[in-house]
């Protein structure tokens, strides 16, 4: 291979690609680093445990890292259960509809698809016209959080249910050998072996829910106070970014400090998530585990 | 005795089907929900007397009833194909990169960094265009949030999308044709350009039409380094208002025909993403039948 002459169109072609790719790793480097440097300079335990004050440019976040955690919690309350159950349904449940299962679960997948690419914009637009006007809630929390779980389900959906799909088909067959229910090699077979698929939904739902703007500035609202209830406006953390970049003069390095946390929240959530998961799903996992090494 | 549990057994198992077949038609509806609230909302406007407004208006003035939404389409098409324009080489380039010229640790490194890049904030990123990038603009020409600020900073925010989605489709291109273009004495620049990525092309495109349906949706971004300003776009320094910020900036105080013409634009937003999405799937089911 080494005997090959020097090939200075390859040449080229490989040192171009290479200069391309080390610009994208500085761009990044200089988005992450920018992010990093101005917030670590702003970031302190008083920044995390005090209200705003003189709209933000000075104290902390504490309010608002409440509403994040209160909207998300909302959010991800509603979907998870909601998304789970279509998961199961559209993987587990529709044989019975024969040959109309294919169209059927097709229609349904494709509607999700549609739905995982409708821009969170509009996802604000329909929040504010269904949650907060139609069904009375107004600008609170609960509405903000109830337009989240919408817009995070078709993805959650999806994950999950790739996810049971790719469980052999011998597991099942095994179950029913064995008398189990439906119902019960659902919950003791197939959720704990699509664990990694149904974290991998949840971190991703998460992460879209806790980076959201624009869904929620019309439907949980402006108000930087500690929200007394959920039907009270709370104040989410990408909002108040966006407020004090754009409507408060010299709101910059608080901004900056923000932007840090919510980056390290999402990254904390999504640790925390893996270790929850991890002790929920252990002794079947485990059980699992053991079958499959004797079966190997 | 046996036959009694598996009766009990069964009815759990129907009661289930039962129980979340209605689960997934609500959630179905939901679709419905939300196209029919958006056009519910914009009824007001297209039946009234300014249904021709939005096309023929030649500026967007709500406070005297005029509606023209066509500078807000063309600056919303041109960030996003102009973001497109620029992301799509560099994003080929990229996953050429992560495809063929890197292993081992500097390709997951590279990995992570694009997946770390897909998972930063809009919000972030129009926060650090804001401060970082504007400035630079403003020096060649004030006020710095105009068009081209707009485009750089969209076209950071998709260059996973079209990265990600490439090395894929490169990836996914069977062995075989590879290492036959090498037996016949291609160099690796020919075996990249003349036979991986025809053979990937399919699904680099529908990559790419995701990234415009990504782009073509974004709100914070556009919001916060466009500028805001209505006007036709007409140069690459000149500021100019999409339609996603122009919902996110009048939602506040719209009322009755202004609220339902903001509405309209989010239902607008909205088919033509839908159809994008649509596009993207059918190259995605084409990359599947020629392998």
């Amino acid at each position: 291979m080494n005997t090959t002459r020097f090939d200075f169109a390859d040449y080229l072609f490989r040192y171009s690609i290479y200069c391309v790719s080390l610009l994208m790793i500085l761009v990044i480097a200089w988005l992450l680093g920018d992010v990093f440097i101005k917030g670590f300079s702003h970031l302190s335990w008083d920044f995390l445990v005090e209200e705003p004050r003189s709209s933000g440019r000075a104290g902390g976040i504490a309010p608002i890292l409440t509403s994040t955690m209160l909207i998300l919690a909302v959010a991800l309350i509603t979907a998870v259960p909601i998304g789970l159950s279509v998961a199961i349904w559209l993987a587990e449940l529709t044989s019975s509809f024969g040959k109309y299962q294919q169209p059927l679960t097709g229609f349904v997948g494709s509607t999700l698809d549609v739905l995982a690419g409708i821009p969170s914009i509009v996802y604000g637009l329909f929040g504010n016209a269904f949650f907060s006007v139609y069904l009375g809630l107004g600008f609170s929390i609960l509405s903000g959080g109830l337009t989240l779980a919408c817009m995070i389900l078709p993805v959650f959906i999806r994950t999950c249910e790739s996810g049971l799909r790719a469980v052999d088909r011998h597991w099942r067959d095994g179950a029913l050998a064995l008398g189990m229910s439906r119902v019960t090699t659902i919950f003791h077979i197939l959720l704990p072996t699509t664990k990694p698929a149904i974290l991998a939904g949840l971190i991703l739902s998460m992460g879209r829910a806790t980076a959201e703007t624009a869904a929620l500035i019309f439907t949980s609202g402006y108000v930087d106070r500690s929200p007394d209830s959920l039907l009270d406006s709370g104040r989410a953390l990408a909002v108040h970014i966006y407020d004090l970049s754009m409507n408060v003069t010299g709101g910059d390095a608080n901004a900056y400090a923000s932007a840090l946390v919510l980056i390290l929240m999402i990254l904390i959530i999504n640790v925390v998530v893996q270790a929850m998961l991890d002790r929920w799903f252990f002794a079947n996992t485990r059980i699992i585990r053991s079958t499959t090494s004797t079966h190997q | 005795m046996a036959y009694l549990i598996n009766q009990s057994i069964n009815r759990l198992d129907r009661g289930a089907f039962f129980a979340l077949g209605l689960i997934s038609l609500i959630c179905c509806s939901l679709l419905g929900m939300v196209i029919w609230f958006l056009f519910h909302e914009s009824l007001p406007v297209l039946r009234g007397s300014h249904a021709g407004s939005f096309i023929f208006d030649d500026s967007w003035f709500p406070l005297e009833q005029r509606f023209g939404v066509m500078p807000m389409v063309w600056a919303s098409l041109a960030i996003a194909l102009g973001a497109t324009f620029i992301a799509t080489p560099f994003g080929i380039a990229s996953a050429i990169f992560l495809a063929f010229y890197s292993r081992g640790p500097i390709k997951s490194t590279f990995r992570l960094l694009m997946n770390i890049l897909a998972g930063v904030p809009s919000v972030v990123l129009g926060l650090w265009g804001l401060t970082e990038l504007v400035p630079i603009v403003a020096s060649i020409q004030p006020p710095g949030t105009s068009l081209l600020t707009a485009v750089l900073v969209l076209s950071l925010m998709i260059l996973p999308t079209v990265t990600l989605t490439s090395t894929a489709a490169l990836s996914a291109v069977p062995p075989q044709f590879l290492e036959g273009a090498q037996a016949l004495g291609f160099n690796q620049k020919s075996v990249i350009l003349h036979i991986a990525l025809p053979a990937a092309k399919a699904g680099i495109i529908s990559g790419v039409l995701l990234a415009i349906a990504r782009a073509l949706g974004e709100t914070m971004v556009v919001l916060m380094v466009a500028g805001n300003v209505v006007q036709n776009p007409s140069g690459l320094l000149e500021p100019v208002r999409a339609l996603t910020a122009n919902i996110a900036l009048e939602m506040a105080y719209a009322m009755e025909d202004h609220r339902a013409s903001l509405f309209f634009s989010g239902l607008l937003l909205t088919l033509v993403v839908w159809a994008l999405a649509m596009l993207s799937t059918r190259f995605r089911s084409l990359d599947g039948r020629t392998q």
